[in-house]
């Protein structure tokens, strides 16, 4: 809690969604202490969403990017500080900056998020291969694909999809799956987005791994494990990412696949928390330890730390979801789908309109919509009020989740 | 500029400049009116930025698409027949003046 003799500093490193939640909610729970929030960004933390979306096809322009407007910072004290943190002194509470500034802390939070995975085959670093995490990044990408005749994108996960998507043009999708969406979608979905991306007149090569990329300074074809080989002048490596984790390892804190923190998100540092893309967390909703790349875990595992650095603290308990928007089509996940041992599809399949409900040892894990964001808040609704059905309850209810919903809400 | 009147449930009330081009939703997170979350960012999937609109300006706004129809059944607070998505209404001049009540839940 702050006091009012020696306010408190909470320094916030990294300055994408979930460290600028961060600062957010440290004022919206009445923090009276010192916020800094280090990102080393130009201009004021904004949202990645729109950059594989309305951002990449024109339609949302820089200031819509914008979590907030510049002077919301001023207002609410939060200071912005351009740059990356260069390492951490915990015997001191002090962080040096790369700049060489050092500054005290009380509560360190990292929000370093994560980076993009490199391909690792020869010509990955030719001029036209890029990839899509900044804004600097999709304004290179909007710029290459006017230019650009023969588009490959590597990768057939959300942001590689969402790209094909928006790019304006046919493209090809190579992905070393057997299907597309692999990490977070079940058989039904993938195969779904397959069929749609095929009729918006993208090719999809699945099951197809990539060798080298060739090209005199300038890549112009993609070599696939089959031996035979694309032509491409505009290629897109989309493939992952890797948590930032430096910061936190030269420390001296536990790194494993992300920074592992407690159910509080706690490092084994009292002051020092992590969130977001860069931590690794209990998750309860898993049943095991977890690092999610979305918007709703960077936001509300922020909230969580604000809560507990005001004298709030809770074990972070969030629904994990998920959405996506490509070819004209909305994915809405929630759960977490991971070893689904029977799925049962609702709604129109041929419309395009359906959900797939999976479940484990008779119980609901994950909802995927499709076009159906009701199907989607009703899950939600059931997750949430620990009314998490078992397979019998829903198959009394049709496997109508709304209506599932009202019978519980009523009863 | 357009003057739009965002009223909290507890009867305070704000009035800020709309830029017109920009949703309703949109107004309100660049002026940190509290009570829209918009956690989808303005994509109709999450109902999340509900308001109730003066109903003398229903008429005023551009009709409800289906997304929208079938999002505000899903809204945390009751709909009503003056219930509207913030992040489907973007800012007019003559939306001057327009008043907003928004509701005690959104998620």
């Amino acid at each position: 809690m702050t006091t009012g003799s020696s306010p408190e500093t909470v320094l916030v490193a990294g300055g994408g969604q979930s460290g600028f939640q961060a600062a957010a909610s440290l004022r919206d729970k009445g923090f009276t202490g010192r916020v800094v929030l280090v990102g080393d960004e130009p201009g004021v933390p904004y949202q990645r969403p729109p950059l594989s979306k309305a951002y990449l096809k024109g339609t949302a322009g820089e200031e819509q990017l914008r979590l907030r407007p510049e002077d919301f910072f001023a207002e609410k004290g939060i200071e912005l500080v351009p740059g990356r943190v260069a390492s951490v002194d915990r015997a001191a509470s002090r962080v040096v900056l790369e700049s060489g500034e050092e500054l005290a802390y009380d509560h360190l939070v990292l929000a370093t998020g994560a980076r993009n995975r490199v391909l690792p085959v020869p010509g990955a670093d030719l001029d036209g291969v890029l990839m899509l995490r900044t804004r600097e990044d999709a304004d290179r990408l909007r710029a290459s694909l006017e230019a650009a005749s023969n588009v490959v994108v590597i990768g057939g996960g959300f942001i590689g999809l969402e790209f094909a998507s928006h790019a304006g043009r046919p493209v090809t999708v190579v992905e070393a799956q057997d299907r597309l969406l692999a990490r977070v979608a079940s058989p039904e979905v993938s195969a779904f987005f397959k069929e749609l991306h095929e009729k918006a007149g993208h090719t999809v090569l699945l099951g197809t791994g990539v060798t080298a990329l060739h090209g005199d300074g300038h890549v112009s074809s993609v070599e696939l494990a089959d031996g035979s080989w694309l032509p491409a002048d505009l290629v897109v490596v989309a493939v992952g990412v890797v948590p930032e984790t430096t910061l936190a390892s030269d420390a001296g804190l536990t790194v494993t696949n992300g920074v592992v923190v407690d159910e509080h998100l706690r490092t084994e540092d009292p002051k020092i928390f992590a969130i977001g893309d860069c931590a690794n967390f209990p998750c309860v909703h898993a049943g095991a330890a977890t690092r999610l790349e979305s918007v709703q875990n960077a936001v509300d595992q922020a909230r969580c730390v604000a809560a507990a650095i005001t004298g709030d603290a809770a074990p972070y308990d969030s629904l994990p979801w998920f959405w996506t928007d490509q070819t004209g089509a909305k994915l809405q996940i929630v759960g977490i789908l991971a070893n689904a041992d029977q799925t049962v599809v609702t709604g129109d399949r041929a419309e395009g309109r359906f959900s797939v409900l999976s479940f484990r040892d008779g119980v609901l894990i994950a909802v995927e919509s499709v076009n159906r964001p009701p199907d989607h808040i009703a899950a939600r609704r059931l997750f949430t009020a620990e009314l998490r059905p078992s397979y019998a309850d829903l198959e009394a209810s049709s496997f109508d989740l709304k209506a599932h919903v009202k019978s519980r809400s009523a009863a | 500029m357009p003057k739009v009147t965002y009223v909290q449930p507890d009867g305070t009330s704000r009035t800020v400049d709309a830029t017109v081009g920009h949703s309703l939703m949109r107004v309100a997170i660049d002026h940190g009116v509290d009570g829209i979350v918009a956690e989808c960012g303005g994509n109709a999937m999450c109902a999340t930025c509900h308001v109730y609109v003066d109903p003398a300006r229903l008429d005023d706004l551009g009709p409800l698409c289906s997304d929208e129809e079938e999002m505000l059944d899903c809204t945390a607070s009751p709909r009503a027949a003056t219930s509207r998505l913030s992040c489907q209404l973007p800012v007019t001049e003559d939306l001057d003046g327009l008043v907003l009540r928004l509701p005690e839940e959104q998620l």
